[in-house]
């Protein structure tokens, strides 16, 4: 019997590649740079699983060639690439590898936060280059302070409770805005509840924690940067397009705002000649809210053993869809 | 009454300058660099108060040149380039900043830690040099934050902050320092008392918090080095030569252990070349962690009032060397 063939669009970890290679035949994208779309539905013809990330563009032509498949395993917890509706009509389940990212992404927002903060990026390239001259000025590269300041947290789930038990241990206040109170964490951390609008003006640092949906598509945009303080700074370590990207340039670049912190961005990757890129009140990361090797070896190993549930026609460990097996 | 008159080593915050200014003949040195020595004596000769900075040093010859000298008023929570044993022999009280720091410096420390581990500087810099091409599984991995476990050396005021910031992150502290802490403290902060060597061995990401002395001169060294882990982290917001930096480059080049970010140097300020500087696995700042508006303005206030309180032969609110009083 031939086994079951699976296309993997980045390199994983080793343990999660040989894991998989026990059960199935593997073609893995090798380069750094992701396939084109038109490559990646060339390559996924006769596939029976496949492993994808954000970068991958699952779409109905997708679908359509992968006559095939039998899952998608995500190494993701946001699905905003897949079409869920028409992978849910093809009765094709989708994984995804919640619950183990939310501690070290909200890790990545406080220290983008407190980076922010202190200006690290700017005082690190100053040294680099040699300009640090006076060993101590008391007026030289003032910050804001972060302990005992506000912040405002724009969706509680699972990653803005963990960015609130970290933002209470550096004594700071918490506003949070979400489509549902959470009396139980309002509680437990003692945060308070607060419209959009009243969070914006209240808070020293705005940090933005709800999925992407067409309802939180360009949440913040120019009406938005004119509420929040002249002194704020805005991180989002959620997707890109939550945030209207012109509109976030102009606030920086008029002042609306005093710094932003970005580990996603729209479009993504950011292309070198993005305007933002010519701002020096911005820190921007490549996406690595879940970039430790421990997390990372979690993320995988929790998408193989949904790649190879699907294959086999088990229920996946976590799956987006489970509506789609339920027929059969 | 001929008002008494002072030297002010830095323009330091208005409010400051005022309070001195309205009860003092004020000279002020208007200069970013400071004041060379031959200039720092001569303008001491007729002062009986000085307003100094970490940069200025203050020793035996000052102290025998300014004759007329009753305080020394110091912008610093350390005081390491004033020679103290000499001013106490003269029974001149020495005021300095403490306390306002605390919470600031924790936070940079935390900052550096998370900076270090998470990359952001690396990362950063990929992003504006256009490296950014997709996202992927395996890039910019770090050690996680979250559940660590953290050493902190010298378990003062700001080790405590540190230890309160720490349990947001679910992190074990351990502590190392010549006065071990009550049970009580151990308890409400949730810490570890450790020898060096064994907090060395067993922390994942290591604080300094310790004044310099004779003795904490080069404390962590090659040594040092070696019983860490190959993924740990170390953190200096304390002071430069606390850490020796010729055996912290070799460490950081052959991978001793993962990162180290540091606020203070050796010699301080870092010159371009540096050989640290070259390094992908450092992040230097400047000398930043006291660097807001709120926590300089505290500063710049305290050492005002210490300066006044001196010259009317009062008790310094802040006073570094308290043993000048019992000789009275």
């Amino acid at each position: 019997m031939t086994k079951p063939t699976v296309f993997i669009s980045r390199k994983i970890h080793d343990e999660a590649l040989s894991l998989i290679a026990n059960e199935c035949d593997i073609d893995l994208w090798k380069h750094d740079e992701p396939p084109s779309h038109q490559l990646l539905c060339n390559r996924v013809s006769n596939v029976d699983g496949i492993i994808s990330n954000v970068m991958d563009r699952i779409d109905i032509q997708f679908l359509e060639v992968a006559s095939n498949l039998k899952v998608i395993s995500q190494i993701a917890v946001g699905l905003d690439n897949i079409d869920l509706v028409e992978a849910t009509r093809r009765k094709i389940p989708i994984g995804y590898t919640p619950g183990v990212v939310s501690e070290v992404t909200a890790d990545h927002t406080m220290g983008m936060l407190l980076a922010s903060a202190h200006r690290l990026s700017e005082t690190e390239r100053w040294v680099r280059n040699g300009q640090w001259k006076i060993a101590f000025h008391p007026l030289y590269w003032l910050g804001s302070e972060v302990h005992h300041s506000t912040l405002g947290i724009i969706g509680m789930g699972r990653i803005g409770e963990e960015v609130a038990k970290r933002a209470k241990a550096f004594d700071m206040e918490v506003l949070y805005n979400n489509p549902t109170r959470k009396p139980l964490i309002e509680a437990k951390f003692g945060i308070q509840y607060s419209s959009l609008a009243s969070l914006l003006r209240q808070s020293d640092f705005v940090s933005i924690h709800c999925p992407l949906s067409e309802g939180t598509r360009n949440l913040i945009g120019a009406r938005e940067f004119k509420l929040m303080k002249s002194t704020a700074i805005l991180i989002n370590t959620a997707r890109g397009p939550i945030v209207n990207a012109r509109e976030l340039y102009l606030a920086l670049k008029n002042g609306a705002i005093t710094y932003a912190a970005l580990d996603v961005t729209d479009p993504e990757p950011l292309p070198p000649k993005d305007p933002l890129l010519t701002l020096d009140n911005i820190l921007i990361t490549p996406h690595i809210g879940s970039a430790t090797e421990s997390t990372r070896k979690r993320m995988t190993m929790i998408a193989a053993h949904n790649l190879l549930r699907g294959i086999r026609g088990d229920s996946l460990i976590h799956c987006a869809n489970p509506e789609a097996l339920k027929d059969q | 009454m001929l008002k008494p008159k002072v030297f002010v080593t830095r323009r330091i915050f208005p409010e400051a300058l005022d309070m001195i200014a309205a009860k003092t003949d004020m000279e002020l040195w208007e200069d970013e660099l400071p004041p060379p020595k031959d200039i720092l004596l001569e303008k001491v000769k007729d002062c009986q108060g000085i307003l100094s900075l970490l940069t200025d040093e203050l020793d035996t010859e000052f102290f025998k040149t300014a004759k007329h000298l009753r305080v020394v008023s110091q912008i610093a929570v350390g005081y390491d380039n004033i020679d103290i044993e000499e001013a106490t022999r003269r029974l001149i009280p020495i005021g300095h900043t403490p306390h306002v720091l605390n919470a600031a410096t924790a936070d940079m420390a935390f900052l550096l830690m998370m900076a270090s581990s998470r990359r952001l500087v690396e990362s950063q810099t990929f992003v504006k040099e256009g490296g950014w091409k997709t996202w992927h599984p395996m890039h910019f991995l770090g050690p996680n934050v979250s559940g660590a476990t953290l050493g902190i050396v010298g378990m003062g005021r700001i080790g405590l902050e540190m230890a309160t910031r720490a349990r947001g992150f679910d992190m074990e502290v351990l502590y190392t320092d010549p006065n071990r802490r009550s049970l009580e403290d151990e308890q409400k902060y949730n810490l570890k008392y450790q020898d060096l060597d064994e907090l060395l061995t067993k922390s994942d990401f290591i604080s300094l918090h310790v004044n310099l002395t004779p003795k904490t001169h080069h404390l962590i060294s090659k040594r040092e080095f070696q019983l860490m882990k190959p993924t740990a982290v170390l953190v200096n917001t304390a002071r430069g030569s606390i850490v020796d930096h010729a055996a912290l480059y070799n460490s950081l080049k052959k991978g001793d252990f993962f990162a180290a970010g540091i606020d203070v140097t050796d010699p301080e300020p870092l010159q371009k070349d540096d050989p640290l500087l070259s390094l992908d696995n450092c992040i230097v700042v400047p000398h930043i962690a006291s660097a807001s508006f709120s926590s300089r303005l505290d500063m710049s206030k305290l050492a005002a009032w210490n300066l006044l309180a001196g010259l009317n032969g009062e008790t310094l609110p802040n006073c570094a060397n308290p043993g000048v009083y019992e000789l009275n």
